[in-house]
């Protein structure tokens, strides 16, 4: 079964060919979304077309699809044929499919589950990511912060995370935030007495 | 007090104006309703988010809504548009080649004028192998519509003598510009941006192919505006009163700085006061040209959702999908409009509400008065160019005389 995936990030699109390899689902193309999109699937002639929810160039290839109703193997909407509750679910993970009619909905099911865990697995990691690089910014701006209430305070490293954390405890904001408001304020009046 | 959250999806366009002034000015506010917007690049997003429920309601083409109500193209789901969001605010856009052998000066076109000297191109470029090609938003879209029945007016079959393929209006100025269309039928702010960019001139606005042509709607689907009726109505009355105030003069300075905001259109503000005052630059470099009902958000209940332009949609539908037309079908696009919601949501307010749901569509030559239960309804004229007029109760015979 040919599947074709088009995808606005190449990173998920590569999750997902390797999740669908795994599983023995090895007639794969990759479309390239910068290229012409409706000559690249005409030249694949895929079964199933996987493509991200948001990507902009939907509304183009639902119409290729639709006049495609004219061809010998005309492409349908995913939830022509699926259950609701599937189709929900990858609205909801962000993929939308669509594939030839007459495909069996056995064969079409394990393709779009994969898909859906797939790009879940992918929202996770960036989420992950984002969670990461925002704990290592705070990380920076806090030791700053420290350094800044050691040397205008007189005090040790221990005494001024102390200090950081209590007041951000005090005021129920993050210590991130804190550190930065001491950093703003050293910028801004460091120079004074 | 809390208040209840509606989501609503849109498309970056001029005429996405009145859900998003309803946030940011406080009309969701005063209504109780806390709005959220989700912004697409594409309807076939937004139609997805709104039958998978990631959206409650959503700015949607008129034809795109009555379309999934028919399933054409997806499996059928009860709809309801409550509000018209809009009257017109297209233009047709030609390329700057396409524009030399078709226009004049810096004025806008004639239709029948632009319409005999492009057919003439489009029977050289068929014979040349390479037939003219027209960019419309959707094919379910008022837009693909009106610039079809322009073209079939003057001689020019669609499909047969142009093709016409499908660009979002964001990808429009651009395409046009990289020359892989001679033409576009989108909103605005983008054929503005296409003559900004020097890439293209505006050949005619739909307002001249039809002066009261039905563009964007509220759209819901059945389902949701029956779960939560009182939240609907309260929609329609923070819609119709951010209405009034996108027309008050001395508003269209504000308006347009929060329209072109990067997370609503993310466009130069300039374009978008253009096209909401109704002055449109034809050509780059040229003053604006001054363009009566080029948009028409409000006056003469422009809001009310007639159900004979639902009909008229229906039969543009049958005529260009080629599909017979069937009067359970016609009924069921009609039914799709919901000017009993509307009436329900405005009764007791200021708001003028028409007594009929139905109305002869392009018989208005001047301004005259018409029937209300509520304020005094004027209805100016609603001009299809070539002179015609659809009857809702007859659209076979309408679609007979039709070229």
């Amino acid at each position: 079964m040919r599947i074709a995936i088009i995808d606005t990030s190449m990173t998920r699109a590569a999750i997902i060919s390797e999740g669908l390899r795994e599983a023995g689902l090895d007639d794969l193309v990759l479309i390239d979304g910068d290229g012409p999109l409706v000559a690249q699937i005409e030249a694949a002639n895929p079964e199933v077309v996987l493509i991200n929810l948001e990507n902009p160039s939907r509304d183009m290839i639902e119409e290729y699809f639709a006049v495609s109703r004219a061809l010998a193997r005309p492409i349908a909407m995913f939830v022509d044929q699926s259950n609701p509750e599937t189709t929900a679910a990858a609205v909801d993970a962000g993929v939308s499919a669509y594939i030839i009619d007459g495909l069996s909905k056995q064969r079409i099911m394990p393709v779009v589950d994969l898909a859906v865990r797939r790009f879940k697995a992918f929202a996770r990691l960036q989420a992950e990511l984002h969670e990461a690089k925002s704990a290592l910014a705070d990380r920076i701006t806090i030791d700053k912060a420290k350094a800044i209430l050691m040397r205008r305070r007189g005090i040790d490293e221990p005494a001024a995370y102390a200090l950081l954390r209590g007041h951000a405890m005090k005021s129920n904001r993050r210590i991130g935030e804190v550190a930065e408001a001491i950093i703003t304020s050293e910028q801004l009046m460091g120079d004074l007495p | 007090m809390t208040r209840d959250r509606i989501r609503i999806g849109f498309l970056p366009l001029v005429d996405a104006a009145l859900p998003i002034l309803a946030r940011e000015q406080g009309f969701g506010e005063e209504q109780g309703l806390d709005i959220e917007l989700v912004r697409d690049m594409s309807w076939a997003t937004v139609r997805d988010r709104l039958l998978y429920g990631h959206t409650d309601a959503a700015h949607m083409i008129a034809p795109l809504a009555i379309a999934t109500a028919l399933g054409r193209g997806h499996p059928a789901q009860p709809m309801t548009v409550p509000f018209v969001l809009g009257l017109n605010g297209n233009a047709v856009t030609f390329s700057i080649p396409l524009a030399a052998e078709t226009l004049d000066g810096d004025k806008l076109g004639d239709p029948r004028v632009v319409g005999e000297r492009l057919r003439a191109v489009a029977e050289a470029r068929v014979k040349a192998g390479k037939p003219l090609r027209f960019g419309v938003v959707h094919r379910y879209s008022s837009h693909n519509y009106m610039l079809r029945y322009w073209l079939a007016a003057v001689g020019i079959r669609p499909d047969a003598d142009v093709e016409i393929v499908t660009i979002s209006p964001p990808f429009a100025a651009d395409a046009l510009g990289a020359g892989m269309v001679d033409g576009i039928c989108v909103g605005e702010p983008w054929n503005s941006v296409a003559v900004d960019q020097g890439v293209g001139r505006i050949a005619l606005v739909t307002a001249q192919i039809w002066r009261r042509g039905v563009e964007k709607v509220l759209a819901m689907r059945t389902e949701t505006a029956e779960r939560m009726p009182d939240v609907t109505l309260r929609l329609i009355r923070a819609l119709h009163a951010a209405a009034a105030a996108f027309v008050a003069p001395g508003s269209a300075e504000a308006s347009a700085a929060i329209l072109s905001r990067a997370d609503y259109l993310d466009a130069p503000e300039d374009a978008v006061l253009r096209a909401i005052t109704d002055r449109v630059r034809l050509t780059q470099g040229e003053a604006p040209a001054h363009i009566p009902d080029f948009m028409f958000q409000y006056r003469q209940a422009a809001n009310f959702p007639w159900r004979s332009q639902a009909a008229w949609l229906y039969s543009q539908m049958t005529r260009w999908d080629g599909t017979p037309f069937r009067p359970e079908e016609a009924a069921q696009a009609e039914q799709v409009f919901r000017p009993d919601l509307y009436r329900a949501a405005l009764a007791g307010s200021g708001a003028v509400l028409p007594g009929a749901s139905s109305k002869l569509e392009g018989a208005i030559k001047e301004e005259l008065g018409a029937g209300s239960i509520q304020g005094r309804l004027m209805l100016g004229a609603d001009r299809f160019f070539d002179g015609r007029a659809f009857d809702p109760d007859d659209i076979p015979a309408y679609l007979g005389a039709l070229p």
